[in-house]
């Protein structure tokens, strides 16, 4: 049987109900960071703390990213399979803007200052080894008007 | 001490086919030493770099075994601006009197492809598809436009002016102008930036001669003055290539501090500047990079662009030799090129290009991933 193995470590809570992303908080200034840092980028404090960064934010930033990448770039497409995807940065009340993948790839259904969702999704299979495991990885969607 | 540039050389960006890197780099020093009627055995030390394109200090198989010191380096995008500043450390040291700085590179074709941990981050951000340069200077764009009240309309005029200064730019790789429809009908890449809006990694290499300004004139009747060389990196908080995540306070990016330092050396303002080279990896970029660098108020290039204020004819003429646009990016040899074109347009040489009225001082900007930058300041 398949399994559903994160990207990284860390990343995110998984397995979950209610996935949140994770990251640090630095213990003497308070800023945050993604992914979690052991060492404080603003004030070089080694005393650091993971934290849940919540799993709704609000769009930052965004572009669609329109040709397949190189490499690094490593997902199970082919230049005939491969779809545009959305990138952005999304404002999290963790206090920190992360950057992620987005579902949306028109630039109609993308608006700064949307809301948006974590969504934790099978990125590619990883077939090398057999198992067939499912590389799980992290994307914001909007968040559907009720 | 001041120090002096007393020869230029170029060898032409864009694809020099049965060319290594290397060769173009030397062919470039073999310029600036002609143009300075220098030799290479009058050079005491040299530092170049590249990214693609192997260790610059193997240079001296094409140019000669003579002993001297040759320093590689490597600093990214602002590789070039960073060997400057070593050289003019050596020469304001006293330590050394002449020697030549030199880039060059041989890029494969499309974009860069960078390995995450060269960059102290983990697979995952580039196995994801986020590792790319063209998303961060969109990214940047979108944002900017959103916050500052830009429009299309000016990310194409900078392409259209890239294009018509390489047009009249007999070194430039794109030398056919185009006009603002081609560029605005030209693929999304990477929203809001189109093909025409992007540079593309490229081959080519350039050099200077640089010199103790006390001896300038034994060597050249024409030297100019570097009044100054200044590379800064990132701070936290500044919205910089390759970052996972940002801090919410946005701070001054490195380009802002880097400027601001460069200025107080040479103890000038941005309005004392004739004709300036801004890093032009993308035509948002160097919209932002007008503002970061002093030369005008966040939202102002709107107007400016539509006035025609950045071409050679207008009041602040940037990337006259058709910039990174128009020229393609050799990593190693890009800043230098600047500085290159800046010289010729001091000096009255640019031809058709020549920015009228006998400019006096030049600027110089480069910036780079993971978030640095690089400001000459060069005056007659
Ligand atoms: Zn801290």
């Amino acid at each position: 049987m398949s399994n559903q193995v994160p990207i990284h470590e860390g990343l995110f809570t998984w397995p979950s109900a209610k996935p949140q992303l994770l990251g640090s908080r630095c213990v003497n200034c308070a800023e945050t960071a993604f992914p979690a840092q052991p060492d404080c980028r603003n004030c070089g404090s080694r005393e650091t703390t993971i934290v849940e960064l919540g799993d709704q934010g609000i769009l930052w930033s965004w572009t669609i990213q329109t040709f397949m990448p190189k490499a690094p770039y490593k997902s199970d497409e082919t230049a005939e399979t491969f779809q545009p995807y959305g990138v952005g940065y999304v404002e999290m009340p963790g206090g920190v803007r992360v950057e992620s993948r987005l579902l949306p790839n028109k630039p109609e259904d993308l608006q700064i200052g949307m809301p948006m969702k974590l969504d934790i999704i099978p990125f590619r299979t990883d077939g090398t080894d057999g198992s067939g495991d499912q590389i799980m990885t992290f994307r914001f969607s909007p968040v559907k008007e009720a | 001490m001041d120090v002096a540039i007393i020869g230029i050389g170029l060898h032409r960006f864009g694809r020099s086919p049965g060319l290594s890197g290397m060769q173009q780099g030397a062919s470039a020093v073999r310029n600036a030493l002609a143009d300075a009627g220098l030799s290479w055995k009058d050079m005491q030390f040299a530092y170049g770099g590249s990214q693609d394109a192997g260790n610059a200090d193997a240079l001296v198989n094409e140019l000669g075994l003579t002993g001297l010191q040759f320093t590689n380096i490597w600093n990214g995008c602002a590789t070039g601006g960073s060997s400057l500043h070593a050289a003019y450390s050596a020469i304001k040291s006293g330590e050394y009197d002449v020697g030549v700085v030199v880039g060059f590179d041989k890029h494969p074709r499309g974009a860069f492809n960078p390995k995450p941990a060269d960059w102290g981050i983990d697979e995952w951000y580039g196995e994801t598809g986020m590792m790319l340069t063209t998303q961060f200077f969109a990214l940047k764009t979108q944002r900017y436009m959103h916050d500052h009240g830009i429009t299309e309309e000016s990310l194409i005029r900078v392409s259209e002016k890239a294009f018509t200064n390489g047009s009249l730019t007999p070194t430039a790789w794109r030398q056919q102008a185009l006009s603002y429809e081609e560029i605005a009908n030209s693929a999304m890449i990477s929203d809001p930036l189109r093909k025409y809006m992007f540079c593309s990694p490229a081959e080519g290499g350039a050099a200077l001669i640089i010199c103790n300004a006390d001896k300038a004139h034994l060597y050249s009747s024409k030297p100019l003055y570097l009044k100054t060389a200044a590379v800064r990196t990132r701070h936290y908080g500044s919205f910089e290539v390759f970052a996972p995540s940002q801090a919410m306070n946005v701070a001054d990016a490195s380009t802002v501090t880097a400027s601001k330092a460069a200025f107080e050396q040479a103890g000038i303002g941005p309005e004392d500047i004739d004709v300036m080279q801004l890093q032009d990896t993308d035509s948002g970029t160097e919209i932002i990079h007008m503002a970061e660098n002093g030369f005008c108020e966040h939202g102002e290039q709107e107007k400016l662009l539509r006035e025609g204020a950045t071409g050679i004819n207008g009041s602040m003429p940037i990337n006259t030799d058709g910039g990174c646009l128009a020229n393609g990016e050799p990593v190693g040899a890009s800043g230098l090129r600047q500085v290159y074109e800046v010289c010729v347009q001091l000096r009255g040489e640019g031809g058709a290009r020549q920015v009228p009225n006998n400019p006096k001082v030049g600027y110089t900007h480069v910036y780079g991933a993971p978030g640095l930058s690089g400001v000459n300041i060069i005056t007659k």
